[in-house]
């Protein structure tokens, strides 16, 4: 690994600064992609922006809504006492990513602007229509995830929290990879109380996806076995030595109807 | 090169590092405490795991410098007066290691698994929650038991 | 029994650094001045080299040398070595190509070494590492050892065509045919035991230390045999004569087989310490390394086939096996698919014809070589899913299957040179069925189905030859060392007893059992025994630890030398007592005279031995130190049976182990805890075989797939059940304490008693490892398999 210059602005607007300054920066979170990514030599970064500084952790629980502050960890999500009252789903997915250590110490705000195809909070954003908000605005999660490790955000925003409605009812259901433990499908479904429906998957594409047909059928039915019949494309899901297009494309249904079968 | 101050293992430590420096390399280059392994590069075996600020994490995976002001504690430090952490004893006990590489890392594991989710651990969410670490030599039997019977006399 | 003698669970007296995080494995030591070492690898799996331009890296910041193949032609330097020679059907030697430390104008596989980069630190190094230009000219490689002989591309070595290392056979092929030509039932299996990497936790480390003055070198380094690392570097590699070579082997981290052997890095650490003046280079191997350059385990494909008569009884097998070697063979690679795998082929039963062709070839992969078992698991595997399918296809019960087919007298010579010398398989299976509760199987298998899970259940009833080796068995079929290992006591003048061995421990619990014994024998507390090991400067000579053999020969070792011990200190008793040395005997801890109320405790004889004022010197020698070397006059045979229950999720291929009993006979157990761990750790690794882990090399261009734990899956704590164990018991006759060896039965007895579970569980005759949830479901969808 190259050696960089390291900051640890105390507010956002400085972090904001800095990143725009540096050569080649790269905000830090939790570090739990980014630092791996630095050990096998993949970037050549000039600049670290440590975001731990801003000390910007912790869940509110609103009217109808819940926000997560974007240095909230994984644990500190899946743990929540409030969040397990009113937004379940969430705790779940949270407490579904790596493992306890990794969990101690990522964030929601890295997660998903790190957006790997194959991470959990992409799904429950997507699937619940978050929105996210950042030092400059705020972007709704169908326009916030754009691409295989790509996100709406501009270089110099930092995502400071993530705003959650609370739904009528929400499931996540994940299938991991053997290897890695990353969601080789993972599938986030919710309803409102109007009856409309979000299937959100992750792991299975390039990049979280909705599975419009999955929501039209859910809408209808809320129940496992209206997805029953519902086949899945292999078409542009992922292939390598765990899983094939067709396996995932077959593990979007199953746990499609297990996240269903959660939801609560 | 910054620097930074932070406590390990109840001693004030100071120190330059390069940005780059690992948290676990500074705490076996810099300190000596080799107490604490690398066993992968990819944040996955759980060697590595020690406890910032009381939570359990991977050191392979944290930059040094930005541990300022951080209560470091690792499996060196988890002895007290002598006297070993009832998690220690458990794994002596109950032969809950072979080659000793991975098991700081188990018992620090262990140990942060009771702050998470108390003493009364039944097996199967021990097993659960040991998906952060690799053990090669036990098979894990053993490592179970060791973390349900050290989190019952914690 | 005391609570710290023979068969006592003790805890062990090792454990305390351990837990502290006070152990010392090679990566924890630093010398001073020390420098690190960077190895630039092949990034191809067979090209030539065709330049190495190495100015840029020279200029690098802290860089102090960069040394390639030509350097160490230059210092006309020898290449690693095969240990065991294997000649062919038609009685020429197997085809060894040449093993540089360093490749010399050709790579043969993805992580070869190419150059070492040494510098002040360990990012320069392998920042400069970076900056070694080198030219390759890209050649076709071939990966799959069924693919090997007839790739039709340059062969891996010239002096190899169609990369055959040789073309070998054992047993009868004419009776064996003519036990098929009457058989009434033949089951034949296309079988492929899948290619494993070791992955002890510890990686690789080494730290080569060349001291001018004295013209003497250190190597520390992760070996389970320092000894062998020490004569294999001085003799054949010629770094230095033995009494200029230290080498010390710490706390391992590990082994598994993988750190038995002589690698380049050891070498190359040492060789360029002493290039760069006699400043230490240290190397600590990433976990990618490892990947690429530890010896892998496994990787045969096999054809074979099992003949039965109309009762069901077994009258012959006929295996055809290519076995994989990767690109050179490591020290004990040709060993491992004939002597330590075909040999195994009667498993269990009594098998009047077998024969056995093995075909062992290069491929642009890692060297292949020992893997915890090494050679009988993949003999095992063979025998237990013919079995299991023959008996499935024949409509009989497995376990009665194996009952009208167990060898029930002993000795029993098998038509594979093995003389098995005690067992009761019988017994084992018993038990373990009724551990397992089979009757109750048909009931939990209808409570699975209710609930959508396909249930499964499996046998093992496995065998394997350890205790390795009879030196002399082994030298006639081409071993190029004798397989026996020492042992020395030293009594102190306060009667404390420090035991030097030759064996290795790196997680078995030597310095416990050991000392069990040492404190059974001579009635001292075991606190007042050491346990030595793991550096030539201390002990003397050794074979180290694999194959199973630390109890049967490294402790046989210590009981001769023990009993040394007890004859000279009751010379030394007998002249302090003036009694008569017939007269003195032994027990518990003190001598007494036959007849009379003198006694003398074993410490007051120990001082009396060193105080020499008692005895006349010219008949006895004062001190109290004695050695022995054991060479042990047969293998041992370790056997039992594993029962393994599954449940598959359908819609998931997901297999779950529900159910796992294991009921072995090890001859003596020292201490149960920690046989149980052996036991334990056995079956984790063969379930991984069976279920999570495989090595992958692309088989176009030659890359590792599975390069790092994102990819290799390692099993973890979830994916297994608590283990049930019981044992039996038969000595074992050839050692004097009946010990048999217990450190590999698990992953030689798992794989194939999980395989059997799940192509229960499937209702399909046949699965290829691991079965992975991917796997699995193609399976049950009946989807053909891709080719991969």
């Amino acid at each position: 690994m190259r050696d960089f210059n390291y900051h640890r602005p105390a507010k956002v607007a400085d972090a904001v600064k800095l990143i725009k300054k540096a050569k080649n920066g790269k905000l830090l979170s939790g570090g739990m992609t980014l630092i791996p990514t630095m050990k096998q030599g993949l970037t050549d970064l000039t600049d670290i922006v440590d975001l731990a500084g801003l000390k910007n952790a912790g869940i509110v629980v609103g009217s109808g809504t819940v926000t997560v502050k974007a240095g909230t960890t994984h644990n500190d999500v899946a743990d929540s006492r409030e969040l397990k009252g009113t937004l379940p789903a969430l705790a779940a997915v949270a407490g579904a990513i790596g493992d306890p250590h990794v969990r101690n110490r990522g964030t929601i705000g890295g997660s998903i602007a790190n957006n790997d195809p194959a991470a959990d909070y992409p799904a429950a954003l997507l699937g619940l229509g978050a929105t996210v908000i950042t030092n400059a605005r705020k972007i709704p999660a169908d326009k916030f995830f754009t691409g295989m490790f790509s996100t709406a955000l501009k270089r110099d925003e930092i995502v400071t929290a993530v705003e959650f409605p609370v739904l009528r009812r929400a499931g996540y259901a994940k299938f991991p990879n053997p290897a890695s433990r990353y969601a080789m499908v993972g599938v986030f479904v919710s309803q409102d109380t109007a009856g409309k429906v979000r299937v959100a998957v992750t792991g299975a594409g390039p990049c979280v996806f909705r599975q419009r047909q999955m929501e039209t059928a859910l809408e209808k039915t809320f129940s496992p076995d209206a997805l029953t019949e519902i086949a899945v494309s292999p078409s542009g899901l992922n292939s390598d030595m765990h899983g094939s297009p067709e396996y995932r494309a077959h593990l979007v249904n199953v746990m499609a109807r297990r996240a269903v079968s959660a939801a609560r | 090169m910054p620097s930074v101050s932070l406590n390990v293992n109840g001693q004030a430590v100071s120190a330059e590092v390069e940005g780059r420096t690992l948290l676990v390399d500074f705490l076996r280059d810099h300190l000596g405490l080799t107490g604490t392994h690398v066993g992968c590069d990819t944040s996955q075996c759980g060697a590595c795991v020690v406890h910032l600020d009381g939570k359990a994490v991977k050191s392979c995976t944290v930059f040094a410098v930005g541990c300022d002001g951080v209560e470091v504690t690792t499996i060196e430090g988890l002895a007290r007066n002598g006297r070993l952490h009832p998690m220690q004893e458990a794994f002596q006990e109950n032969h809950g290691l072979q080659c000793g590489f991975c098991t700081p890392g188990m018992i620090m594991a262990g140990v942060d698994l009771v702050r998470r989710r108390g003493k009364s651990l039944d097996e199967s969410t021990i097993r659960a929650e040991l998906d952060g670490n690799l053990c090669r030599c036990t098979g894990y039997h053993n490592i179970v038991k060791s973390i349900q019977a050290g989190a019952a006399k914690m | 029994m005391s609570d710290t003698g023979i068969g006592a669970r003790v805890r062990r007296k090792e454990d305390r650094r351990f837990i502290t995080g006070r152990a010392n494995y090679t990566d924890d030591i630093n010398l001073k001045n020390q420098t690190y070492g960077y190895f630039v690898r092949s990034p191809h799996a067979h090209a030539t080299i065709d330049s190495i331009n190495i100015s840029q890296a020279l200029k690098a910041p802290g860089v102090i040398a960069v040394l390639t193949g030509e350097d160490l032609a230059a210092d006309k330097l020898g290449g690693l070595i095969c240990g065991w020679m294997i000649h062919s059907k038609d009685g020429s030697p197997m085809k060894v190509g040449p093993h540089p430390a360093l490749a010399q104008g050709k790579v043969r596989y993805v992580g070869d070494h190419v150059a070492i980069v040494v510098a002040k630190t360990k990012a320069q190094a392998k920042a400069a590492g970076e900056l070694v230009r080198v030219s390759y000219g890209e050649l076709p490689a071939v990966v799959d050892p069924a693919d090997a002989q007839k790739s039709g591309g340059p062969p891996v070595h010239d002096l190899a065509p169609n990369n055959t290392v040789f073309e070998w056979a054992l047993g009868d092929k004419a009776a064996t045919d003519g036990a098929f030509a009457r058989a009434s039932h033949v089951t034949k299996m296309n079988i492929v035991n899948n290619r494993l990497v070791p992955n002890a936790i510890e990686p690789r480390a080494a730290i080569g230390s060349y001291d001018a003055a004295s013209d003497h070198f250190t190597l520390y380094t992760t070996s389970q045999n320092p000894h062998v690392a020490r004569l294999v570097i001085s003799a054949f590699v010629g770094i230095a004569p033995e009494n200029k070579l230290r080498v010390v082997a710490p706390d391992v981290g590990g082994g598994f087989g993988s750190k038995i052997f002589i690698y380049a890095e050891e070498v190359l650490c040492l060789w360029a310490s002493k290039r760069i003046g006699g400043r230490p280079v240290k190397w600590t191997a990433e976990r990618t390394e490892s990947f690429q350059a530890d010896a892998h385990g496994r990787d045969h494909v096999t054809e074979a086939e099992l003949a039965m008569d109309q009762s069901g009884k077994i009258i012959g097998l006929r295996v055809k096996t290519i076995a994989n070697m990767g690109a050179y063979l490591s020290t004990f690679a040709s060993c491992v698919p004939t002597y330590l795998y075909a040999t195994l082929l009667s498993g269990q039963y009594n098998i009047p014809a077998i024969y056995a062709e093995v075909d062992a070839v290069y491929t642009n992969t890692a060297p292949v070589d020992a893997y915890r078992g090494a050679g009988r698991p993949e003999a095992t595997y063979v025998v237990e899913r013919l079995v299991e399918t023959a008996a499935r296809e024949m409509k009989i019960d497995p376990a009665e299957f194996r009952r009208r087919n167990f060898i029930t007298s002993f000795p029993h010579q098998t038509p594979v040179i093995m003389t098995y010398d005690a067992g009761d398989y019988h017994a084992s299976l018993e038990k373990a069925l009724g551990l397992a509760d089979y009757k109750g199987f048909p009931a939990r298998k209808a409570a699975a189905a209710a609930k959508g899970k396909m249930r499964g259940i499996g046998f093992s009833t496995y065998i394997e030859a350890c205790g390795i080796a009879p030196s002399a068995a082994i030298g006639s079929l081409g071993a190029g060392v004798g397989l026996w290992e020492s042992a020395e006591v030293r009594v102190n003048p306060v009667g404390t007893v420090e035991i030097l061995t030759g064996s290795h421990s790196h997680g078995q619990g030597h310095e416990t059992t050991f000392a069990q014994l040492a404190s059974d024998r001579l009635g001292i507390p075991i606190d007042n025994v050491s346990v030595i090991h793991g550096d030539t400067d201390k002990v003397q000579f050794g074979m180290g630890t694999y194959g199973s053999r630390s109890g049967a020969v490294g402790m046989t070792a210590i009981a001769k030398a023990l009993d040394k011990i007890e004859a000279k200190a009751k010379k030394v008793a007998a002249a302090v007592m003036e009694a008569a040395e017939g007269d003195v005997e032994f027990k518990d801890g003190s001598f007494t005279v036959k007849g009379t109320d003198k006694k003398m405790a074993f410490g007051e004889v120990a001082l009396a031995a060193y105080v020499a004022h008692k005895f006349p010197s010219n008949e006895i020698e004062p001190g109290l130190k004695e050695g022995s070397f054991h060479d042990p006059s047969n293998f041992t045979f370790p056997a039992g049976c594993h029962i393994c229950e599954v449940e598959i999720d359908r819609e998931t291929g997901m297999t779950e182990i529900v159910n796992w009993v294991a009921v072995d006979d090890f001859g003596t157990i020292i201490n149960p805890m920690i046989v149980e761990g052996q036991v334990h750790g056995g079956i984790a690794q063969g379930v991984g075989q069976a279920l999570t882990e495989a090595c992958v090399y692309d088989r176009e261009s030659g890359q590792l797939l599975t390069g790092s734990y994102m990819d290799y899956c390692m099993p973890r704590a979830h994916d297994f059940p608590e283990f049930k164990l019981g044992f039996t018991e038969t000595k074992c006759p050839s050692n004097p304490l009946g010990m048999k060896g217990c450190g590999e039965a698990g992953a030689i007895a798992a794989p194939a008693a999980v395989m059997n579970a799940v192509t229960d569980a499937l209702g399909v005759r046949d699965l290829p490892m691991p079965a992975s949830p991917h796997r699995v479901w193609r399976t049950i969808k009946g989807m053909r398999l891709a080719a991969e």
